[in-house]
């Protein structure tokens, strides 16, 4: 394969801007989702995600996730190198379709739930969350 | 692992039928397999890969995990009690290992 | 604050850009029950380098706050459950456990509150490192823990868990006094490249920010800390370790008698705050 030059300097200008922006989606995020819904197409509302805006530390990041009438939510890190975060599958006893957990995170990126219903069809939310580089790594 | 300790945090009584929230924490590395050590060879992943709660015998929530579970992992979610009984809880280790606790729960 | 609304978090953005806000006002009551001193008066000796006294807690942001306020939301606490069982376990030639002389962790009520102290009969100031390692070897005589060992860290929470609420009250006259003035010189000493002393961060830009990082005072009454960076509990000198790493200096080793003499004075500027141990830190 070769390069022109304006090849090369489009491919460094989407260098410098995937540089600047927050750790985005990647095609393993997509595969992941559509493994989830077998291909489905996904809507929204009825699914709530619950970060903090801001994470004081990335190893240890409070979420709650929460769609009534669920059967399983689906967690994913667009911006972690996997993005599988964990998936909840609610059982008869379930008293509420909605859990809390701890996730690590890479970086500043979007966190996604996507919640298969109980009809079959799925929802999905998203949450951008910073997670600040501390001065004293300590 | 020897230094794997759950613990859960379970009403001790509640009414029929009522709604109550479970809180689980269990001492774990969750080492992700991303890591590397100081000889720059990765460290395998160990981690807990699935977190069960029944009662009774029926599911109330069944996790899959995954490296991006933090250390130590915690659970928060709610359980119907439809009657009095025993909840068991089962944490799954990539090493095999099993960890289980077990919390009654009277209806009063 | 969970997700505040968008003109919310707008207004935030532009005045404090990729920061995290912490409730300064928030009060520290653990379990629903034990309210902690979080801000206090300074005492005589501090000759008014702070105006006040706060503890670290009240410069983290809510959610880490939040894990503070609950033994079982604590990650701590899963280390002092882990310290229960050593106290029990009998280790060393002597064939003792903890328990064989200590009843009940509950005996060491206080003790953390004054450490570190001047132990008369070594004739030097002694962490609670150095009490748990002269039992182990004198008394039960087996092995000394590490420092920063694991059964050291959780044995130093579990007993330092005994006085969580009381008032940090460190000695720093009579036999402590030449101790506590060598960690005083230590504390406005500047170390490393970049030339920085505790007090250039801690006493001078406290609630400022490095790059993203909200400066506390750095006091010690948390520790044992449960620390999020390495999910785990870490020493008072793991902690001085980094801060004088991070001048770009050679740093003292855990344990040294430097460290030993910046713990108590570090201590003593934190007079009256709540023990918080394990308290919960970024």
């Amino acid at each position: 394969m070769t390069f022109t030059r304006r090849d090369t300097l489009v491919m460094g200008l989407g260098a410098t801007v995937a540089a600047m922006l927050p750790l985005r989606a990647t095609a393993s995020t997509e595969d992941a989702i559509a493994a989830f819904t077998g291909g489905a197409s996904v809507g929204t509302g009825g699914i709530t995600l619950t970060a903090p805006e801001i994470a004081e530390n990335g190893n240890t990041v409070p979420i709650s996730v929460s769609a009534p009438g669920a059967t399983a939510i689906m967690v994913l890190a667009a911006g972690n190198p996997n993005p599988d975060v964990g998936t909840f599958n609610f059982g008869p006893l379930a008293g509420s379709h909605e859990a809390s957990t701890r996730i690590r995170l890479a970086g500043t990126q979007d966190v996604i739930a996507v919640a298969k219903l109980a009809d079959g069809s799925f929802v999905q939310t998203s949450a951008e969350i910073k997670v600040t580089i501390g001065g004293c790594g300590g | 692992m020897s230094d794997v300790k759950p613990r859960v945090r379970v009403p001790k009584t509640a009414s029929a039928g009522e709604t109550i929230t479970i809180k689980t924490l269990i001492s774990h590395r969750m080492e992700s397999g991303q890591r590397k050590d100081s000889d720059g060879n990765p460290i395998p992943r160990q981690i807990i890969n699935r977190f069960t709660c029944d009662f009774n015998g029926e599911n109330v929530i069944d996790v899959k995990m995954e490296p991006a579970i933090s250390t130590n992992p915690y659970f928060e979610f709610q359980a119907v009690v439809p009657a009095a009984g025993e909840f068991v809880f089962t944490w799954y280790d990539d090493n095999g290992e099993v960890y289980t606790e077990t919390k009654s729960i009277a209806i009063g | 604050m969970k997700k505040p609304i968008a003109g919310l978090a707008l207004a935030a953005a532009l005045a404090l850009p990729s920061v995290a806000v912490a409730d300064e006002d928030a009060k520290l009551i653990i379990n629903g029950e034990i309210e902690l001193v979080t801000e206090t008066e300074p005492a005589a000796h501090l000759d008014g380098a702070l105006r006040s006294v706060r503890s670290g807690w009240t410069f983290r942001t809510t959610e880490t706050q939040a894990l503070q306020m609950d033994d079982f939301d604590n990650p701590g606490m899963i280390f002092v459950d882990q310290a229960l069982d050593s106290f029990e376990t009998v280790d060393g030639a002597a064939g003792k456990s903890c328990a064989s002389c200590h009843e009940d962790p509950a005996e060491f009520e206080g003790l953390r509150a004054q450490l570190p102290k001047y132990n008369e009969e070594a004739g030097e100031v002694w962490t609670m490192e150095m009490y748990v390692n002269n039992c182990r070897t004198e008394r039960m005589e087996a092995e000394a823990w590490g420092w920063k060992s694991q059964p050291m860290l959780n044995m130093n929470a579990l007993i330092s868990l005994q006085s969580r609420g009381m008032p940090v009250n460190v000695a720093i006259d009579g036999p402590a006094q030449s101790v506590w003035e060598q960690g005083k010189e230590m504390y406005y000493t500047r170390y490393g490249q970049l030339e920085l002393s505790c007090a250039n961060c801690h006493e001078d830009n406290y609630d400022n920010y490095i790059r993203a990082d909200h400066l506390s005072q750095g006091q010690t009454n948390g520790f044992p800390v449960y620390r999020l960076k390495q999910a785990n509990l870490i020493t008072q000198h793991n902690r001085f370790r980094g801060c004088i790493r991070d001048t770009r200096a050679h740093t003292f080793a855990e344990g040294s008698p430097e460290f030993v003499a910046l713990e108590l004075y570090v201590a003593s500027r934190g007079n009256g705050l709540s023990v918080e141990a394990p308290s919960v830190r970024n």
